[in-house]
């Protein structure tokens, strides 16, 4: 009974927040939208009893890549003109991509009424069950090397962004953080010793 | 004392609404008691770095000062709320309120005394990480729902700190649940019991540092202020609020000291745990009291800390922008990382007081 409660509330929240993404015409309100998107689908996992990916989701999707939207979405002055003309050039790949996930969510409802045996009811776990200690045993064991790999890409990923920032350009002024951390008093400040003088 | 409470509701309510009306009691209670904290931090900070200063700080509400935070909270809630006039009016209104909750909510799961947690969950440390990766959004939005130069300069450089900052702070904490083998924070308390030879703030002591270091940094406080930088950017994000609004953002900043302080006793110097816990030959002695735990220990660890932020303030100089970003990129994490590889030799080879644990 409560869980039904909390399971629509939030999954009204989750299409009133997700149209707003769609709808809204100011920039920072469609992505304000789409945080909101991610907290409540968070909240929907959580009642499902996947407390970890619940929380990562927070973690990295609200706390860091949208924040990195918000930045970008703030830089930049966006008309709408501009986005209006862009919805006209996207409308069909976006209908077809629409048209394909409500085809899978329809199979998804359909194989639930069937009963098929791929969508059995899985049983609710105890209170000391932990999650994140079973994903880390399977993700550390079965699917090492397709974790390694994702690893390594990320790591692949972010020495490229680095170095794609990282051009110098012939005259460029650069500080150079050692020698200011390594400067001594000496270098800098001459104490005079000097006698003292008067007018008498 | 939760439990009789329970009870006591349970003879006039039904089923699930004794349960709900006693988390609203306590999380009333301890919201009540983190604003009270804050309204005193205040006037602990005016106070401390007055004398460090060598002048008196404010001696004249009250006895001694002492009525001199709800001097001005009072004054803060009687001002004008004056919204700019090409703002936001929206995300204006809302963006403080986006910094307090987080702050607040996270006091959630963070165990008060042996028995007394609001929530008790499991992935604790996750949820402590995740609310406050949210408190960003309220500075961010602020700054660019003011329209004006100086909030959106001093949003963008606190936003880029708190970013790089989370990211040393959550590399500590991963030291941390190794060490514990928990993210339950009730039991990371007590994976360091038995006394101050057990704290992880000896044994990980580099990630410790480096925690309460990024925390300072995090909750743009001086030393890493320069979101503020009164000299430069008037005061950062919050320069057009005043009123409650100002007071909304105020709080927030205070709670998360706070939180931090309470974050920092937790994880590295045992929470509620007395630090003389394993010394048996107090036991019989007058001063056996003070090897139990309570809520004492962690009140007295919280003010330490916060002493800590204050004396912060009061000695070092501010920092510049890069030399922020370069301590917390090129310093803390290679520790952190650094400091995990030795973790897991120590584990590996049965070194520490947790090796009882894996």
């Amino acid at each position: 009974m409560a869980e039904q409660i909390v399971f629509y509330a939030f999954s009204g929240l989750l299409i009133i927040a997700a149209l707003g993404v769609v709808v809204s015409r100011n920039p920072i309100y469609a992505v304000m939208s789409l945080v909101t998107c991610f907290v409540t689908s968070a909240a929907i996992w959580l009642l499902l009893e996947a407390e970890f990916l619940a929380m990562i989701l927070v973690l990295v999707y609200v706390g860091a890549v949208m924040v990195l939207f918000v930045f970008v979405v703030m830089m930049q002055d966006i008309e709408s003109a501009t986005l209006s003309a862009r919805f006209a050039a996207n409308v069909w790949p976006g209908l077809i991509v629409g048209a394909i996930s409500l085809a899978e969510l329809l199979a998804v409802i359909w194989v639930r009424r069937e009963g098929l045996p791929i969508a059995a009811v899985p049983k609710p776990h105890p209170a000391d069950y932990s999650n994140t200690l079973e994903l880390g045993q399977i993700l550390y064991t079965q699917y090492v090397y397709a974790f390694e790999l994702a690893a390594f890409l990320l790591l692949l990923a972010i020495v490229a962004a680095i170095v794609l920032t990282m051009r110098d350009r012939p005259g460029l002024k650069k500080q150079n953080i050692s020698q200011q951390v390594g400067v001594r008093k000496e270098d800098r400040v001459r104490l005079v010793k000097m006698e003292p003088e008067s007018d008498a | 004392m939760a439990n009789q409470l329970q009870e006591l509701l349970g003879r006039f309510l039904p089923e699930p609404f004794d349960w709900l009306a006693l988390t609203v009691l306590q999380i009333l209670l301890l919201t009540v008691c983190v604003i009270l904290c804050v309204a005193y931090l205040t006037l602990a900070e005016r106070k401390v770095i007055g004398y460090m200063q060598s002048r008196i700080g404010p001696n004249r509400v009250g006895p001694g000062g002492l009525l001199q935070p709800f001097a001005d909270v009072i004054k803060l809630m009687l001002k004008e709320v004056i919204v700019p006039n090409r703002s936001n009016n929206f995300l204006f209104v809302i963006a403080p309120l986006l910094a307090i909750v987080p702050a607040l909510a996270t006091w959630a799961v963070i165990p008060l005394f042996p028995g007394f947690v609001i929530a008790d969950i499991n992935a604790g440390l996750l949820y402590v990480l995740a609310l406050t990766s949210l408190g960003v959004y309220g500075v961010l939005l602020a700054g660019w729902a003011t329209n004006s130069k100086y909030a959106l300069l001093g949003a963008m450089r606190s936003a880029a700190q708190i970013v790089a900052y989370e990211i040393a702070m959550g590399f500590a904490l991963v030291g941390v649940l190794m060490a514990s083998g928990s993210l339950n924070l009730g039991d990371i308390i007590e994976a360091q019991s038995g006394g101050v030879s057990n704290w992880f703030a000896i044994w990980l002591f580099p990630l410790f540092i480096v925690y309460f270091i990024s925390g300072v940094a995090e909750t743009n406080r001086a030393p890493f202020d320069v979101a503020e930088g009164e000299s430069e950017i008037v005061a950062g994000f919050h320069v057009e609020y005043s009123g409650i609004a100002f007071a909304i953002f105020f709080l927030a900043e205070y709670a998360n000291i706070i939180l931090i302080a309470a974050l920092t006793s937790v994880m590295f110097c045992g929470g509620w745990e007395s630090p003389f816990a394993g010394w048996a030959f107090l036991q019989g002695t007058v001063l056996a009291g003070i090897a139990a735990p309570g809520l004492a220990w962690f009140a007295l660890k919280i003010a330490f800390f916060l002493f800590c932020f204050l004396w912060f303030r009061a000695t070092f100089p501010r920092y510049r922008y890069d030399q922020i970003m370069r301590l917390g990129w090129k310093i803390f994490i290679p520790v952190t990382i650094v400091w995990i590889v030795v973790e897991c030799g120590m584990l590996l080879l049965k070194i520490g007081p947790w090796s009882v644990v894996s």
